[in-house]
Formats: C-alpha cells, sequence, structure tokens
C-alpha cells in the first residue's frame, strides 16, 4: 500500500489536478505552490544526484580502485565549488560575517562577478565545456565522412541541404555565390521548418498521449519493481 | 609573441588544450581534465541550485513563515517544509533496502510535469504550431516582391519565397503522413510518405550543417583563446 498504491494516488491527484486548475482560475494559488513544490523537489532530486557521484568517487578513493586519482581530482573540483557557492554564502547569510573569505563565495542574490568562484567558474569549467563541445565538431565531420554514402535520392538531399547550409554560414558562401546564404536561410526556414513543425506536432502528441497515460494511472514504470 | 602573464588564463589555455588532447587518444592528461570538469560542473550546479531556487523558494519564504508564526500568524509559506520533507525523502534511494520512500516525491513529481506537460505540449507546440501552418497558398507580398526583385541571384532567391507557402504546407502534410498514417505505404500511399521522406531528409541534413557549424564556432573561439589570450598571436 505504502510502496505502491499511495505513491500512484499521489501522481493521478496531482497530475490531475494541474490539469482540471487551467479551467478554473481560482485553484492557481494552490497550482503555484505545488509548481514551487516541484522546483523545490527537483533541486533536492539534483543534490541526490551530485551527492551520488560524490559517494561513488569517496568509494573508489577508499578502496584505492583503478584511476582512484582521478576520482581525488573529481572530489577536489567539487568540494572547491560547493565551498565557495554554497558554504561561503551561507555562512555569510547566517552568521553575517563578511570576511574577505566569505566574501570570495558567490552572492546569494546571484552570480556577481569578481569573486573566487566566478574565477573558477570562467577559467575552469567554461573553457572546458566549450573545448569538450568543439571536439564533437571533428568526431561529427569524420563520423559523417567515414560513414556517409551519397547513393540515394535521400542521401543526396540530406548531404546537399547540409552542405549548402555549411556554406551559407561562413562569409566564403557568399564569395562563391551571392545567394548562398539566402539560399541557406530558405532551407532553414522553409523546408527544415516543415518537417520540423511536423516533428514537434508528432511530440506533441506524444507527450500529451503519454501525460494522460500517466494520470491515468495506466503508466507505472516510474514506481519501479515490488 | 606577447604570452600572457595572467594565471588564470595559463589554467584555462592548460585545461583547453588538456581537453584537446583528446583528438590524439585517449590519455591521463585528458582524464584530469574530464574528472576535474565533473567536479567542478556538479559543484557549480549544486551551488546555482542553492543560490537560485532553494533560497528563494524554500529557505526565505520559511524563515519568513517561522518569524510570523512567532507572531501568532500561520502563512501559506510554511506549506514550503512538505516540500523540503518529499524533497528529503528522495535521499531514500541511497539506500537500496528502504528507497520506497522516495516514490512518493517521484510520484508528485511525475504526476505534476505531466500534467503540466498535457496542458503545455498542447498550448504551447500542438495548437501553436497548427495555427502557424494554417496559412494562405499564395503568398502575395513574396508576390509582389518578385515582381519587383532584379538581378538573376534575387530573382531566383523571391522566386523561393514564393513557393514557400505550398512547400511549407506540403511538406507538413507529407511528414504528418508519413509519421501517422499506419497503413502500408504503397501506391499514392507510398509517393506521399516518400516525400514526407525528402522534407525530413533535408530536415535531418540542415540540422546536421547547423550543428557542425556551431561546434566549428566554438573550436575557433577556443583557437582564438589560445593563440589570442594567451600566446599573444592575433591571427584569428
Amino acid at each position: 500500500m505504502l510502496k505502491r498504491e499511495v505513491p500512484l494516488l499521489i501522481t493521478i491527484l496531482v497530475g490531475w489536478f494541474m490539469v482540471i486548475e487551467y479551467f478554473f482560475p481560482g485553484a492557481e494559488k494552490w497550482s503555484s505552490e505545488l509548481q514551487n513544490w516541484a522546483i523545490i523537489m527537483t533541486a533536492l532530486a539534483s543534490v541526490l544526484g551530485v551527492a551520488n557521484v560524490a559517494r561513488i568517487n569517496m568509494l573508489k578513493i577508499s578502496r584505492k580502485q583503478k584511476d582512484w586519482g582521478y576520482s581525488v581530482v573529481l572530489m577536489a573540483g567539487m568540494i572547491l565549488m560547493v565551498v565557495l557557492g554554497t558554504l561561503f554564502p551561507m555562512i555569510k547569510s547566517i552568521f553575517g560575517i563578511e570576511s574577505s573569505w566569505t566574501l570570495a563565495g558567490m552572492e546569494l542574490s546571484g552570480v556577481t562577478s569578481g569573486t573566487w568562484f566566478t574565477q573558477f567558474y570562467d577559467s575552469m569549467f567554461v573553457p572546458m565545456q566549450g573545448t569538450m563541445f568543439a571536439l564533437l565538431a571533428f568526431y561529427i565531420a569524420s563520423a559523417a565522412f567515414r560513414s556517409f554514402r551519397i547513393r540515394s535520392v535521400d542521401a543526396t538531399l540530406l548531404a546537399v541541404a547540409a552542405i549548402i547550409v555549411m556554406i551559407g554560414r561562413v562569409p566564403i558562401g557568399d564569395v562563391m555565390w551571392s545567394g548562398m546564404s539566402g539560399l541557406s536561410d530558405w532551407i532553414m526556414n522553409v523546408p527544415n521548418l516543415a518537417a520540423k513543425r511536423a516533428i514537434l506536432i508528432g511530440a506533441a502528441l506524444g507527450a500529451i498521449s503519454t501525460g494522460l497515460k500517466v494520470i491515468m494511472g495506466i503508466e507505472r514504470n516510474f514506481l519501479g519493481g515490488d | 609573441m606577447n604570452l600572457s602573464g595572467d594565471i588564470w588564463v595559463w589554467v584555462a589555455a592548460i585545461l583547453t588544450l588538456a581537453i584537446m588532447s583528446y583528438l590524439y587518444k585517449d590519455n591521463p592528461i585528458y582524464k584530469f581534465a574530464e574528472y576535474l570538469f565533473v567536479g567542478v560542473a556538479s559543484g557549480y550546479y549544486l551551488s546555482i541550485y542553492y543560490a537560485n531556487v532553494m533560497v528563494p523558494n524554500l529557505f526565505t519564504p520559511v524563515g519568513d513563515g517561522v518569524k510570523a508564526l512567532g507572531g501568532g500568524v500561520w502563512t501559506w509559506d510554511l506549506w514550503r517544509l512538505v516540500a523540503l520533507v518529499l524533497g528529503l525523502m528522495l535521499f531514500s534511494r541511497l539506500i537500496p533496502k528502504f528507497g520506497w520512500p522516495s516514490r512518493w516525491p517521484m510520484g508528485l513529481l511525475v504526476g505534476a510535469y505531466s500534467g503540466l506537460a498535457i496542458m503545455g505540449f498542447a498550448q504551447g507546440d500542438l495548437l501553436a504550431q497548427l495555427q502557424d501552418s494554417l496559412i494562405p497558398i499564395i503568398d502575395k507580398s513574396a508576390l509582389s516582391a518578385f515582381g519587383d526583385a532584379s538581378g538573376m541571384t534575387n530573382k531566383f532567391l523571391a522566386f523561393l519565397n514564393v513557393l514557400s507557402h505550398p512547400i511549407l504546407i506540403i511538406g507538413l502534410l507529407s511528414t504528418l503522413y508519413y509519421f501517422f498514417f499506419s497503413q502500408e505505404h504503397t501506391g499514392v500511399s507510398g509517393k506521399v510518405a516518400k516525400v514526407g521522406i525528402w522534407f525530413l531528409m533535408i530536415s535531418f541534413g540542415a540540422s546536421y550543417g547547423f550543428t557542425v557549424m556551431a561546434r566549428v564556432t566554438l573550436a575557433l573561439d577556443r583557437l582564438r583563446f589560445l593563440f589570442g589570450d594567451w600566446l599573444g598571436l592575433n591571427i584569428l
């Protein structure tokens, strides 16, 4: 009962309420409160995710498993950012301490520049994230080069659209032919939009039907086994 | 060459090169940067959630509620404590034998987001996309622009714009037909579905080209940083 029926009942009641409240303006306050609850719980779920990453890496370190040294690096980075971004502001707001080391942390009113927290963000997080995404350019291009063969109308359309969009996005495109960027934009805004719109309509219908299945209690996979 | 004297530029440059070293092969320097990235990113997002979600949505209202309660007034804000308790129940997942209490907050989350998704997708995607697709087959402004266009290139692009509305309608209907009509795609039905596939292929190609260019832009930005900000060579 507590393991399956109660959570299912919560899902059904909350789900239907979120749908029905839309048609009854008076219920807005409750709906907005429930949304706030969901936001808080989602944030705590993210904390759970980070806690899980920390647990796994701490276990790896304590058992001196293969590559445990990297886990030390991971934990050091995580602790550093949590101390600067959460602990220092917390101490500052609770105890009112405004020394240089608490000011090094993040401002609760938002991420302010000039703190150690933003410095680590700018000098570590941003360059590494940018480079990781940039690497994908090489892998996408090399994967396409190795596996893509133009042997049918479908494949030809895909390749021609890709080439026109790529060339149209760089200055050399308009040097080759003055209408290249215009043609690239047209492909993005017309045939691409037509297919994207159909995909969006399909995805919306899929999401609505899945949502209905959940709030009607038909879809229960999220409850897991037992 | 005018090497940067800023230690933070050096940190960013070394980490950029460490990630780039993966282009050669997986190596300890890359792994070091990879693990550091995961650690810093986890800590960063945790801090952001704390400052942007927990403080304004939980700690501040509950603090206000407790103050009001001290004056003998029960306020709506104190209901947020229920969210805190439910959120903490999620952590029971860390103990596999006693993980079932996490299903209660999970049920609430799944229910709330499903309910929101039904109305959100219906309003934001389904109806909006259908409404935007209800357009006249002939775009009069495109026709007059075609008449006014001069030069081969402009004339060609203006002609494409004249065809935009019919192509948009044909593309949408044929792609939807390909997706939703479960009858066998043979004869006329097969031809319509085939046109839908062509539009999908153009869309996939355009998305591919767009993604590649976005990634190339990022790569150029990292190279500009390395050559410009770090080495002081303004060649990009």
